[in-house]
């Protein structure tokens, strides 16, 4: 594989979310508002950068048969390592994320990266491999984010958009179903619908 | 009567060469003006009278006693509330001219949605939603915006129904999950006090009124005589008031076998057992309420005839029905008592058993296998 699809093929036929159905969890969890969807996303893409091209650069002194738990090491560490970085930079933010920033461990996209990539490749397609990945995780965060707090809150980013439209006067008013989880779920279902019907050879 | 000229026009309209892409509308509107002419050839099959375009329209005839009555109620709890002396008959022209709008939205925007799908994906167009379309206005509030209507109709197609690949496919009835999203997604008009009775002839201005529902559910005493609610001269959502007009209602849809009976009756034993079991326990005022009231009161009876029976959402099988159904009456009773945040059970527990049923009739099914496999190696 050529090492751009590396980076490519995550955002179209390899999308974590969308094809690979990983990282659902945190997904829905977090993307109420558009500024923690954010910062999830940067700090997942962090970890599994990081963590395949550590594990990419251990790769040969593993011991098979312990691998997971070495796996679970370098993840757990950096996730607490970016885990102190938001309580330090961004409270507010880390505060609203709360346990699942330390669920990034248990993220399947970390796992399923370091597990079918980094253990068997060299560290320079790890990196681009954990980059594209991170991404194509990142950019449904973001998406999901913009939706969710735009129709549920009426706000981007805190900048209370629908008020300076004007919108409540008129009778509009936010949804109150967007910012629940299951109104994310029906979102990422509309964005697979989308996809898959845009990219035929992955339909079943 | 000649209906040749309008035959005639069908045939000098028919979309040919470029226009060809619109052959499903075109279906769609000539099969709803004439009976089609092409029928099967070859092979055997059973014929029978009963396609899904009369079924359906059968459930739209057994849904106007509701209708009207509903209509009157709509004009007969605003003149109660403001104090207006009414002839009975501009009572039921003022929640005409109120329920005109939310009828017509329903049937535009989920036509609309329908034809586009039907369209792009060359499929013919549905009758399904010829009954969804009436069925979604009748059970909300009175005062619902129409721009949020119109959003629960698009929700409630897309997502319920053409997701899934159109009629007959969705596992959720498509007006509750209309009424769902409006409960989730807009709580403060779908539920409270300031919802049910309408101020004037427009808008979404509303007079304070508790349904019995709401009354029940945060303590107050009930206003309203078993016999008020049997009649359903009530607040409520438009429609589903008057048990007495559903009853008609039932009574074709039995007769004509459109609805299951076993749904039907399953749903009120199952209603009325956990009616009787709050009844013997007796921990407050709400479980001692007698068992009947619950099916006068809130959504009950109207989700019990029109709802529950959907036959594309219900369970299958014979054995299956009877658990469903009694299982939706249990549960819509047991959420009304036992949760003070949501007042009306029906609508979800009626979701929530559309969800089982399959799994209900897989369970059946497996039994009746697993049954007639011993009787056989016997």
């Amino acid at each position: 594989m050529k090492n751009f699809d590396l980076i490519k093929l995550p955002f179209s036929k390899n999308n974590p979310i969308l094809v690979q159905v990983l990282g659902v969890c945190s997904c829905l969890a977090v993307t109420a508002q558009l500024k923690p969807a954010v910062v999830m996303a940067l700090s997942v893409t962090v970890v599994v950068v990081l963590a395949n091209l550590i594990i990419s650069l251990l790769r040969n002194t593993i011991p098979p048969r312990i691998r997971i738990i070495v796996q679970l090491v370098v993840v757990s560490t950096l996730v607490v390592l970016v885990d102190q970085v938001l309580k330090a930079y961004v409270y507010d933010v880390s505060k609203q994320l709360s346990v699942f920033v330390g669920l990034i461990i248990t993220n399947c996209i970390v796992m399923g990266r370091l597990e079918a990539f980094a253990m068997v490749q060299k560290p320079w397609p790890s990196v681009l491999d954990g980059l594209g990945n991170g991404l194509g995780y990142s950019v449904i965060l973001i998406v999901l984010g913009f939706v969710r707090e735009l129709f549920g809150s009426g706000t981007l980013w805190g900048y209370p958009v629908a008020e300076k439209l004007g919108l409540y006067s008129i009778g509009y008013e936010n949804n109150g179903l967007m910012i629940m989880p299951p109104m994310a779920l029906i979102l990422v279902g509309l964005i697979i619908w989308w996809h898959r019907s845009r990219n035929k050879d992955l339909c079943e | 009567m000649n209906l040749k000229w309008l035959e005639d026009w069908f045939e000098k309209i028919e979309p040919k060469g470029k226009w060809s892409w619109l052959g499903s509308t075109y279906e769609a509107f000539h099969t709803f003006a004439f009976t089609p002419k092409t029928v099967t050839k070859r092979g055997s099959h059973i014929r029978d009278a009963v396609d899904m375009k009369r079924s359906i329209i059968i459930v739209v005839i057994a849904l106007i006693p509701a209708l009207l009555f509903g209509m009157w109620n709509i004009g007969h709890q605003t003149a109660i509330s403001t104090g207006a002396d009414w002839h009975w008959f501009y009572m039921w022209w003022f929640g005409f001219l109120r329920m005109l709008p939310m009828i017509a939205v329903s049937y535009i925007v989920g036509l609309f949605i329908e034809f586009a799908f039907a369209q792009y994906r060359g499929h013919e167009v549905n009758e399904g939603f010829l009954a969804t379309g009436l069925l979604i206005p009748m059970i909300v509030p009175v005062t619902t915006p129409l721009w949020q209507l119109a959003l629960a109709v698009a929700f409630a197609v897309i997502i319920g129904k053409e997701v899934f690949g159109g009629s007959g496919m969705n596992f959720l009835n498509p007006a509750l999950v209309a009424r769902a999203f409006l409960f989730f997604a807009y709580p403060t008009h779908m539920s409270g006090d300031k919802v049910w009775i309408a101020n004037d002839l427009w808008g979404s201005d509303a007079i304070a009124g508790a349904t019995p529902m709401g009354q029940l559910a945060t303590g107050t005493h009930l206003s309203a005589s078993a016999l008020d609610m049997l009649i359903g001269t009530i607040p409520g959502s438009t429609c589903e008031t008057s048990v007495i007009a559903i009853a008609l209602g039932a009574i074709l849809l039995l007769m004509t076998g459109i609805a299951s009976w076993r749904i039907m009756l399953s749903v009120f034993l199952g209603g009325g057992a956990m009616g009787l079991l709050f009844n013997a326990i007796g921990y407050n005022d709400y479980m001692q309420l007698p068992f009947y009231y619950h099916f006068l009161m809130g959504g009950f009876a109207f989700g019990a005839v029109f709802m529950a029976t959907d036959p594309v959402t219900a369970a299958q099988t014979n054995t299956g029905k009877w658990i469903y159904g009694l299982l939706i009456g249990a549960f819509a009773v047991l959420l009304r008592v036992c949760n003070p945040a949501y007042p009306e059970g029906m609508m979800l527990s009626i979701l929530f058993m559309n969800c089982m049923a399959p799994l209900i009739d897989h369970c059946v099914v497996a039994a009746n296998i697993k049954r007639r496999e011993r009787r056989a190696l016997k």
